[in-house]
C-alpha cells in the first residue's frame, strides 16, 4: 500500500464521490482540491463553482479565497454571489463541502459561536458564510473532518447550517427543499452516511488500520451501523501522484 | 401575508421602500463630476452612526484607502454589513468604528486563518450582531434595490441563523410553500472599487461581480475608488461594459492599486506576506499599535501605505504573481 497522510486520504476518499457530469460547490482548501483531483482523473466533466461567482474555472493553483483570481482562471463565466446562489436553489447543484466546530447525529454544523451569549459569547467563529446556502440548495452536502468526540457531539450547541435537523421528515418540513440534504461525512477513520429512514449518521466504512471502537470512541453520540460495513479503498499510486504533483504541488492543503 | 415564525434579531436599516423612494426621488440624476479625493469623500459622505456596506470579497478587490482613512479619521458608532467581510472586517475592527453588525462572514481570512483582534471584538459584547448568511444578505440587497420592502428566500428555516436574524418565515400565496422572508437592506453608504471608472461615476469591473451590482443601487450613498479614470468617449463606445451607472454615484477617487494588499482581478494578486504580518501582530497589542500607526493612522494616503510595504517593485511583483508568470514570482 502507497503511503499517505490523513489529509490526501479523506481528500482522495471525497473526490471518488463525485462523478462525471456533476456541479459541485467548493471553498477553499481541500474540498477545492478533491473537486480538482476529481476533475483530473475520474471526472474531466465535473463543473467547479465557487460561492462568489467563479463558474467552471480550470483552477491552475490551490486559491486562498473563494473570490480571488484562480477561482475564475479560465473560467466559462465570471458571475456573482446571487447567480450561484440561485443556480444552487433551482436544482443545480448537486454537490457541496462544508465544515464545522462542531456536527451532530443528523450532520447540522455550527460555525457561529461557542456559549449561550449570542452577543457575547465565549468563543466567536466566522458563522454561516455561504455554508447555510450551499447546505439548503445543494442536493448532497459532505463533511471532510477529523474524527473528534469533542466536535461529533450529540446536538450542536448552536445549529449554524442545516442538517437533517431533527431527523426523520423534520427538513422537509421547516421549508427547506425536499431531497437535498447532508450525505457522507468522511473522517481520518471512516465513511458515514444518513439511514434513510431516521436521517441519522450511519458508520458504513472503515480506513484501513481503524476499527469500529476507535470510530466510536472519538464521536460523541451513538453511530447506527450499517449491516455491512467495509474497508473504505485506500488511495491508489495514481492518485496521489496527481494531488502531490498537479493539484497542490506546493502542499497548502496536504501538508497540513 | 401570515407571519409564522420570526427571528429575534433587530433590523439595523430601515426597509421601508417608500421612505426610500423618497430619499430617491432627491437624489441626483446630474451628469457631473464627482471626482474628488478619499480623504475628502470620506469627510462629506460618511456620518458617525450611518451604515456602510463594503464592495468586493473581503480580500479581493476591496476599497483599502477608503477603510484605511475611516480609521484615520476617527468614525464612530457605524452599522457594518459583515457579508464575505474578511480583511475589509479586520481592518474597521482594528479601529473600532462599528458598534452593530449584520453577519454572514466575519472574523476569518478565509484559508489565511481568524483575526484574533477582530475576534476579540466581537466577543467583548460591545458589537450588537443580527445573523444572516452570505445569499441572504445578497438577497437583501437585490429587494433594495428592486425598490421593494423584502426578499423571499428557500433556506435558514430549522438553524439557528434563522432564530438569530430578523427574518420572517411565511407562506406562498400560489403554493403554499414555505419561504424566509429577508428585509430589504438600504445602507446609508456603499464604497465599492472598480477596475474603470470616469469622472461622473460610470463604473466597470472584471472579474467576478460578488453582490455589488445590487450593493451599488441599494445604497443612498455610494463611493467608488478606482484603479484609473477612463474618459467619458470610453464608456459610450462599449456601454454593455458598465456596471454601475453615474448616477447611483455620489464620489470618485482615482487610487491606483487600491485594493492592495487585497487582490485585483488581473491587475495584481495579494500580499499574502503583508496580510500574514497583519495577522501575527495582532497577538501583540504593543506590537499592533505599532503597526497600526506604521501603516494607516502614521500615513497620508494609499500611495504612503504602498511605499512603506515595498512600492512600486511590490506591485510589480504581485502583477507577475497575478498572472501566473512562474518564472518571475518571488
Amino acid at each position: 500500500m502507497a503511503d499517505f497522510n490523513t489529509m490526501e486520504l479523506m481528500i482522495c476518499t471525497a473526490a471518488r464521490e463525485l462523478e462525471d457530469g456533476a456541479c459541485v460547490g467548493v471553498g477553499t482548501g481541500a474540498p477545492c482540491a478533491a473537486a480538482m483531483l476529481a476533475q483530473k482523473t475520474k471526472s474531466p466533466n465535473l463543473t467547479i463553482i465557487f460561492e462568489a461567482g467563479g463558474v467552471a474555472p480550470l483552477v491552475p493553483e490551490m486559491p486562498i479565497s473563494v473570490g480571488d483570481s484562480r477561482t475564475t482562471w479560465k473560467a466559462c463565466m465570471a458571475s456573482s454571489m446571487p447567480d450561484v446562489m440561485e443556480t444552487g436553489c433551482r436544482g443545480m447543484l448537486d454537490y457541496t463541502f462544508l465544515g464545522g466546530a462542531e456536527i451532530d447525529m443528523y450532520g447540522n454544523l455550527n460555525s457561529t459561536r461557542i456559549g449561550s451569549d449570542h452577543q457575547k459569547p465565549k468563543v466567536r467563529f466566522p458563522g454561516s458564510g455561504g455554508a447555510n446556502d450551499f447546505a439548503s440548495f445543494a442536493w448532497r452536502m459532505m463533511v471532510m473532518t477529523p474524527q473528534d468526540s469533542k466536535r461529533f457531539v450529540e446536538r450542536c450547541t448552536y445549529v449554524t447550517t442545516p442538517g437533517w435537523i431533527n431527523g426523520g421528515d423534520s427538513r422537509a418540513k421547516c421549508g427547506l427543499a425536499v431531497g437535498a440534504g447532508p450525505y457522507k461525512i468522511i473522517t481520518n477513520m471512516a465513511v458515514m452516511d444518513f439511514e434513510p429512514e431516521s436521517k441519522r449518521m450511519r458508520i458504513v466504512a472503515l480506513n484501513h488500520g481503524f476499527g469500529l471502537k476507535d470510530v466510536e470512541e472519538n464521536c460523541g453520540f451513538e453511530l447506527i451501523k450499517a449491516a455491512k460495513i467495509i474497508e473504505n479503498p485506500p488511495p491508489t499510486e495514481q492518485e496521489l501522484a496527481i494531488l502531490r504533483e498537479e493539484v497542490d504541488p506546493y502542499r497548502y492543503v496536504i501538508g497540513r | 401575508m401570515d407571519v409564522i415564525e420570526k427571528g429575534v434579531g433587530r433590523i439595523f436599516t430601515d426597509p421601508d421602500a417608500d421612505k426610500a423612494r423618497e430619499f430617491f426621488r432627491h437624489k441626483s440624476r446630474a451628469l457631473v463630476s464627482k471626482l474628488t479625493t478619499v480623504k475628502e469623500a470620506v469627510k462629506e459622505l460618511i456620518k458617525d452612526g450611518d451604515y456602510i456596506s463594503v464592495g468586493g470579497f473581503g480580500a479581493n478587490r476591496v476599497p483599502i484607502s477608503v477603510l484605511h482613512e475611516i480609521l484615520r479619521q476617527k468614525k464612530k458608532d457605524l452599522g457594518l454589513a459583515g457579508h464575505t467581510a474578511t480583511h475589509d472586517f479586520q481592518i474597521l475592527s482594528a479601529g473600532k468604528v462599528f458598534n452593530r453588525c449584520d453577519i454572514a462572514y466575519i472574523i476569518g481570512l478565509e484559508a489565511r486563518g481568524l483575526s484574533p483582534n477582530a475576534r476579540a471584538y466581537m466577543q467583548s459584547g460591545e458589537v450588537e450582531v443580527t445573523e444572516w448568511t452570505n445569499y441572504t444578505m445578497s438577497a437583501r440587497y437585490k429587494a433594495a434595490a428592486a425598490g421593494v420592502s423584502f426578499h423571499p428566500i428557500r433556506n435558514m428555516m430549522g438553524t439557528d441563523t434563522f432564530k438569530y436574524s430578523a427574518a420572517a418565515v411565511s407562506e406562498c400565496p400560489f403554493t403554499g410553500q414555505k419561504y424566509t422572508l429577508v428585509p430589504a437592506l438600504y445602507s446609508d453608504v456603499a464604497v465599492i472599487h472598480a477596475h474603470e471608472a470616469d469622472i461622473y461615476g460610470n463604473c466597470r469591473v472584471r472579474g467576478i461581480l460578488m453582490s455589488d451590482w445590487d450593493i451599488a443601487r441599494s445604497s443612498k450613498k455610494v463611493i467608488i475608488t478606482c484603479e484609473r479614470l477612463i474618459p467619458n468617449d470610453e464608456i459610450r463606445r462599449d456601454p454593455t461594459m458598465t456596471f454601475i451607472p453615474y448616477y447611483c454615484v455620489d464620489a470618485v477617487c482615482e487610487v491606483p492599486y487600491g485594493s492592495y494588499p487585497g487582490n485585483m482581478y488581473q491587475e495584481y494578486f495579494s500580499d499574502e506576506d503583508h496580510l500574514r504580518e497583519w495577522l501575527k501582530v495582532e497577538k501583540d497589542p504593543e506590537a499592533f499599535k505599532k503597526f497600526l500607526d506604521k501603516n494607516i493612522y502614521g500615513v497620508q494616503d494609499h500611495f504612503e501605505y504602498i511605499e512603506r510595504n515595498g512600492g512600486i517593485r511590490k506591485m510589480q511583483m504581485l502583477r507577475q504573481k497575478e498572472w501566473l508568470f512562474r518564472g518571475a514570482r518571488q
